[in-house]
């Protein structure tokens, strides 16, 4: 609604995001797949680059990043499959939500989502390529933070654009790997850093461009989205 | 060459340009309609003239007249025609997120077609520069392709271009197409000042941008001619282009109306009567 009070649109964004992570805690289906197809990932990657510990371990965090990104498209195309079965993003509409709450509270559940199934995958991670933790967890938690937000904000915009087009499965990745390509690099970077150590202190930079591409996203989300899913 | 001759080309190269993007925009405006009245063949033909005028003459400064350069030999020639090409790429590029953002504002069919023509005509001629660039980066760094910053944003930027392209075809609802378009092209156009301001930021392997600020004074005629002929090129593609699409959406807008239907008019009655 628009000259709603700014304190309505967080009660909304609080409403819808619970409601997502009921819907997501009473099916579980997505969340099993999720963790399914990104273990099933990484145990691909060691197979595809062959049993040498030293070369998995050393592109472990880029690794770990693939497998979150191609979880992400499933996870995010589901996040609006799951309101178009019964028209349930025209209801909220009418409710009414806030175009922008319905953006922030589906960024917010992919991101939990997404940074879930990190905090997962780095145990695996770590047991299966033969890694050794360097840096304390606080970054490990920092960096994961920082990339899921990174992925879900611009993800969301274009799976809710993706979801009502032809060939939507095609699109979405189509659309997301381009634009993600920063995030994921220094995501990446990041998490070779906190594995590895950081002797020349260049993990700051890393952050730096994460939150600067997380700013501009979740910005331009907020603006745009409204457009989006307009009639 | 003496300097009124040098005076004169700069002068005459800069305005033969600037009146034929001037004559483009007022066809594209005149002229945008498919049942438009107005004649367009003598404008299109004259702006095509003076682009390929233009061209050789910057061609054959580019690579005659000019002198070689001092630690690239002829090699460094390849510039006249990848910096003007990298420049209408951009160009056309800031138009589209111009159109994209101008069409959130205010709906019209004539921003979207503007967007379309832009983004592809952008992409053709950033593709084109890329190209040139690579050929010419074989033998000045060793290398056709190098992970340096400049090229890396520059490539991450087509791709998103050609996804942005890629989804004008995958909507059908030309209503929804211009809206999610244009959303898709102001979220792509984040990356367009990381590319021009990464040789900046970065400093790396590819030198800071060729302006004629940057380009030795012998170089900076030829530059400009050819800037000038990519300039008229450019518009005349963006007009061409432009035109189809107009065209393409008035045609998918009219046709439920063009469709026969099952309820008879009037005088379909009367005949059955």
């Amino acid at each position: 609604m628009r000259g709603a009070r700014p304190i309505s649109l967080l009660k909304t964004v609080g409403v819808l995001l619970a409601k997502d992570l009921l819907i997501e805690w009473r099916t579980r289906a997505r969340l099993n797949a999720l963790i399914f197809f990104a273990l099933a990932t990484l145990l691909l990657f060691s197979f595809a680059v062959g049993p040498d510990t030293k070369v998995l371990a050393r592109n472990a965090g880029g690794y770990l990043w693939l497998a979150l990104l191609f979880a992400s498209v499933l996870a995010l195309g589901e996040s609006f499959r799951v309101e178009q079965e019964n028209l349930t993003l025209d209801g909220l509409r009418l409710a009414p939500a806030d175009a922008r709450a319905i953006f922030l509270s589906k960024a917010m559940g992919n991101a939990l989502l997404l940074m879930l199934l990190g905090a997962l995958l780095i145990p695996v991670m770590v047991a299966l390529y033969g890694v050794t933790v360097t840096m304390g967890l606080g970054s490990f938690a920092a960096t994961v933070t920082l990339g899921c937000m990174a992925i879900s904000a611009p993800g969301t915009v274009y799976s809710a654009i993706a979801s009502n087009a032809r060939a939507r499965d095609v699109l979405l990745p189509l659309l997301l790997f381009p634009l993600i390509i920063p995030a994921l690099l220094a995501a990446a970077k990041a998490t070779s850093l906190v594995l590895q150590g950081d002797p020349m202190n260049q993990l700051g930079s890393w952050y730096g461009l994460l939150i600067g591409f997380n700013l501009i996203y979740w910005g331009l989300g907020f603006l745009l989205f409204p457009r989006v899913i307009e009639d | 060459m003496s300097d009124l001759l040098k005076t004169v080309l700069q002068v005459g190269s800069a305005v033969a340009a600037l009146a034929s993007v001037g004559l483009g925009v007022w066809l594209g405006v005149k002229w945008a309609p498919p049942r438009s009245r107005v004649n367009a063949r003598p404008v299109l033909l004259g702006m095509a003239a003076l682009a390929l005028a233009l061209l050789v003459l910057g061609n054959w400064m580019g690579l005659v007249w000019t002198p070689s350069e001092r630690e690239m030999g002829d090699v460094y020639r390849i510039i006249y025609v990848h910096v003007p090409a990298m420049w209408m790429a951009m160009l056309a590029l800031v138009v589209n997120f111009a159109c994209c953002v101008g069409y959130l504002l205010k709906t019209s069919w004539k921003t979207d077609a503007l967007a379309e023509a832009t983004a592809e005509v952008g992409l053709l001629f950033g593709t084109y520069g890329l190209v040139l660039g690579a050929i010419w980066g074989k033998p000045t760094w060793g290398t056709y392709w190098d992970w340096d910053p400049r090229l890396t944003a520059m490539a991450i930027m087509l791709v998103t271009y050609v996804a942005y392209m890629a989804l004008r075809r995958f909507v059908e609802d030309p209503e929804k197409r211009a809206v999610w378009s244009s959303v898709v092209g102001i979220i792509s156009f984040v990356n367009l000042p990381i590319v021009w301001f990464s040789v900046k930021w970065w400093r790396s392997l590819h030198q800071v941008q060729s302006t004629p600020k940057t380009v030795d004074p012998d170089m900076t005629l030829a530059l400009r001619v050819n800037a000038w002929a990519s300039l008229i090129l450019l518009t005349l593609f963006l007009l061409h282009r432009y035109r189809t699409a107009l065209a393409t959406r008035e045609a998918e807008v009219a046709l439920p109306e063009a469709l026969p239907t099952d309820v008879p008019g009037p005088n379909r009655a009367s005949e059955v009567a």
